[in-house]
């Protein structure tokens, strides 16, 4: 490899993860306006809002939030591996992280499920009853966990995506930045989470 | 020019960042158990931060980035906390400050 070619894919690979960040900063956004409807209607409806997030599980909440850190991690350490050249491990650490993953959107189906189980979802008569804060809260609550499970779901996808090329070989540690950029998206995932989670199961 | 050049940290780098991201997450927890009212959801939120920080300078490697990266994440965060700001400035002010 000459050194003019090498030049250029530093280049793209610094590209690369410029533009990943820039994505990513569309993601926040989304997630501020979110987080912005919440606080305001938090403030209009302490109470209420108290009142129906004792009725989550903290403990399921904590769960996931440690599983979602070790993914994380595993995700952190995948990248790790296929830059020292140690593919076969990275590859284990992505499956890992899907695995992690999996667990995460397993927890939070359970979850789901007993909420609707015992009449809690949007518009339903058992939670209308509640009045307005509390209809409010679930409303976000669904929103937002909603649309962070549909992107841990995307994040699955794309690892293994990223598994399949790992395996093929045409992630190394020449050329990762693919790897890497599901690792930023990934992480981003769970930053996002690391908000919901003291927002929903945590109000004192 | 090697694109690894950027990046020597090592697995006991990443896993005394989980160590971290854990016993803080163990703090939030107990933090809310505590019942502070007010103060507990300004120390929840800046709990949370500090594990979002910790996230982004070393997983997503942001540390180890050019000044470019990291300008770019301050222009991000800047524009949230205008949009959170006149937000919250507009809210406040509704009904005449009810």
């Amino acid at each position: 490899m000459n050194k003019e070619h090498s030049l250029n894919k530093k280049t793209d690979y610094t590209g690369s993860k410029q533009g990943m960040w820039m994505f990513l900063f569309t993601e926040l956004l989304l997630f501020t306006g979110m987080f912005l409807l919440y606080s305001v209607f938090r403030s209009r409806y302490q109470q209420e809002f108290h009142a129906a997030s004792s009725e989550l599980s903290r403990t399921i909440g904590t769960l996931n939030t440690v599983i979602l850190l070790t993914s994380s991690l595993t995700m952190a350490l995948s990248v790790n591996a296929i830059r020292k050249d140690k593919n076969k491990i990275s590859l284990i650490f992505q499956g890992l992280t899907v695995f992690f993953g999996l667990f995460f959107l397993a927890n939070k189906f359970f979850e789901w499920s007993a909420k609707i189980h015992h009449g809690i979802y949007p518009n339903s008569p058992g939670l209308l009853a509640h009045g307005k804060g509390e209809t409010m809260f679930y409303g976000l609550y669904y929103l937002m966990t909603g649309i962070h499970g549909l992107h841990v779901l995307a994040g699955i996808v794309l690892l293994l995506i990223m598994m399949v090329l790992t395996k093929k070989g045409s992630l190394n540690s020449d050329s990762f930045v693919r790897l890497e950029n599901s690792g930023l998206y990934w992480h981003l995932v769970d930053v996002i989470w690391v908000y919901l989670f003291p927002v929903f199961y945590l109000i004192s | 020019m090697n694109i690894n050049n950027n990046n020597n940290i090592g697995y006991k780098t990443y896993l005394a960042v989980w160590c971290c991201l854990m016993i803080l997450t163990a703090a939030t927890v107990m933090a809310a158990g505590m019942g502070f009212g007010r103060y507990g959801s300004l120390a929840s939120v800046l709990i949370a931060s500090a594990k979002a920080g910790l996230i982004l300078l070393f997983f997503m490697h942001l540390k180890y980035e050019t000044f470019v990266f990291k300008l770019m994440l301050l222009a991000a965060i800047l524009t949230m906390a205008v949009i959170i700001g006149l937000t919250f400035f507009d809210v406040g002010f509704r009904d005449g400050g009810r």
